[in-house]
């Protein structure tokens, strides 16, 4: 059965995925708006540099985050400039690189369902005396909700089957930066098979179940485009 | 009180450039082929669509001059869609209460309870907006812009993505609020049709320019507007309900040039009318003819005549001062010695009612 630290692992690996979609949601939601309403000409670039991820090995990115959050590196000297610690290695910088990594899986069906709202309720809500400001919450997030779904859903089970990149910028600490993945890879290594399947089989299914709701509730939303 | 307005909009392919000043009260339709601007126009006026060059009052209240532009939303307007576009998120009732909830309380001059009567949607009231037939969401959408007591109602063409019997079902609708609200409506339509039937004034755009406008009567008749030409010219005549006749099963309809007989319609005595006289149903007598089947026989004076094709000639008749058209043969004006001024009966062969 599970082990103390792998409960500990678990907890971590859950709070870690429960704080990247809060972040994600927060940063994603204006983000996906704005590009979906922007007629800005290089958006495109910005779209490219937010799908990256979906492409680049997990190293890559978990390797500039390391240098980028590390002592020498710009975010991680900002932080000892206020007294604080350097982020690698710590929960902190491991949130910091989930959210970059699963930003394409909240972005982009964030994006497409802002995308088929098309112009014409917000003209409608606009005709009928609603700022923007209110258009947007009265019109675009409701009619945006199955977005929002498959967003949170997919954000939160990416953010729990990440590796690479925790292994870059956690560096494996137990109680503090070891998540779930990185528990299995250990437990194989020293041949602790029973306990790797435990693990495996529960995020198995539990990846597995989140993306059946999520196409079961919303069957007419593309979930991720490249 | 009117409407002032002066825009210049360049798209791609595509540059809307009118002046113009309508009255603010009654139904002014703004009339033109699909492609001519109409659309743009009404959007400019809702501040849909911006450009830096133009300015816009409505009675007292300036909604754009150059670059000072009121956004849509603090405009005092009512917009319907050519597609009722409902919020699918919300029931009929809340669809109603969208607009009118963001209405300032002092602002408030029509009540929900008029706009759901007016349209007679109340039965509606619980149901979810995709759970109604296409005639049945436009009303919605029409009570949902009146709920907000507009000081002007914008309609983009409301019944053209109806079939027939729609249509038929949502004029009944548009007519009452024509009679019942004091709210000056711009409707742009193609359908002649329509125009007749609800419109007092007439915009005609072409190629996003303004070619003419004036009253529907004068618009419709005018010789040197292409509305006068073709298979549906037509002249519309504003009459009343005289009297009944029992023996014949006939209907008496007064207007300034005469009497009209048409088969019976149960309406009262003295209630208004819309005629519409089509060009090529009216032929011209120089003698009043009495051994004909048409009973519709009216004086009438020449006053303009243009050709039409090779061999067809419109002619502007004035009945007691009332325009109206005929269609006739070259051969036929020729023969009748046709010139303007001159005293002939006009024969109209059918009439259509149009309310």
């Amino acid at each position: 059965m599970l082990s103390e630290s792998d409960l500990t692992a678990l907890w971590i690996t859950l709070k870690l995925a429960l704080v990247t979609t809060l972040v994600l949601l927060v940063l994603g939601t204006p983000l996906a708006w704005w590009l979906s309403r922007t007629r800005w000409r290089f958006k495109f670039i910005l779209e490219a540099i937010i799908a990256l991820p979906l492409v680049l090995p997990p190293t890559v990115l978990g390797f500039y985050l390391l240098i980028a959050l590390g002592p020498q590196g710009p975010l991680g000297s900002m932080m000892q400039v206020f007294g604080g610690q350097p982020l690698a290695f710590t929960f902190t910088g491991l949130v910091i690189g989930s959210v970059l990594y699963s930003m394409p899986f909240v972005v982009q069906p964030l994006q497409s369902a802002f995308n088929a709202i098309g112009d014409r309720p917000l003209e409608v809500a606009a005709t009928l005396r609603a700022s923007a400001l209110d258009r947007f919450f009265t019109v675009a997030v409701p009619l945006a909700r199955p977005g929002f779904l498959t967003a949170a859903v997919l954000g939160f089970a990416h953010t729990i089957g990440e590796f690479g990149v925790v292994l870059m910028i956690g560096g494996n600490i137990p109680g503090q930066t070891q998540v779930l993945s990185i528990a299995i890879y250990d437990h194989v290594e020293v041949m602790e098979y029973s306990q790797a399947h435990w693990l495996s089989g529960g995020l198995l299914l539990m990846s597995f179940l989140m993306l059946i709701t999520v196409y079961a509730l919303n069957r007419r939303f593309t979930v991720v485009q490249p | 009180m009117t409407i002032q307005a002066r825009f210049h909009i360049k798209r791609q392919d595509f540059t809307l450039d009118v002046d113009l000043t309508i009255p603010s009260k009654g139904v002014t339709a703004i009339f033109g082929h699909s492609g001519c601007g109409k659309t743009t126009l009404l959007r400019a006026i809702a501040g849909l669509e911006t450009s830096h060059k133009g300015f816009l009052q409505v009675d007292d209240m300036i909604w754009q001059d150059g670059k000072y532009c009121l956004p849509p939303e603090k405009r005092a307007l009512g917009y319907v869609f050519q597609e009722a576009s409902l919020f699918t998120h919300l029931n009929v009732e809340k669809n109603l209460q969208y607009g009118l909830k963001r209405v300032p309380e002092q602002d408030c001059k029509v009540s929900l309870d008029q706009a759901i009567d007016l349209l007679d949607i109340r039965h509606l009231l619980e149901r979810r907006a995709d759970q109604l037939s296409g005639g049945e969401r436009q009303r919605v959408a029409i009570a949902r812009a009146l709920a907000t007591s507009p000081r002007i109602l914008l309609m983009d063409e409301p019944l053209s993505a109806l079939d027939m019997m729609r249509k038929q079902e949502i004029m009944p609708y548009l007519e009452s609020l024509h009679d019942e609200l004091k709210i000056p409506v711009l409707y742009v339509s193609h359908a002649s049709g329509e125009v007749a039937r609800l419109a007092d004034h007439m915009v005609l755009l072409d190629q996003g320019r303004v070619m003419a406008t004036g009253s529907i009567d004068d618009m419709l008749t005018r010789l040197d507007l292409p509305l006068a030409h073709g298979d549906k010219a037509a002249a519309l005549i504003h009459a009343t309900v005289a009297g009944h006749d029992n023996d014949y099963d006939l209907t008496y309809l007064d207007f300034a040039g005469g009497r009209f007989s048409v088969s019976h319609k149960d309406l009262p005595i003295n209630h208004p009318v819309r005629l519409r006289v089509i060009a090529r149903d009216v032929s011209l007598t120089l003698e009043y003819q009495t051994h004909t089947s048409i009973l519709n026989i009216f004086p009438a004076i020449v006053e303009a005549m243009t050709p039409e094709g090779k061999s067809q000639i419109v002619v502007k008749l004035s009945l007691n001062g009332v325009p109206m058209l005929s269609r006739i043969t070259r051969k036929s004006a020729a023969l009748l010695q046709l010139s303007p001024g001159k005293q002939v009966y006009a024969q109209v062969k059918t009439v259509a009612l149009l309310s």
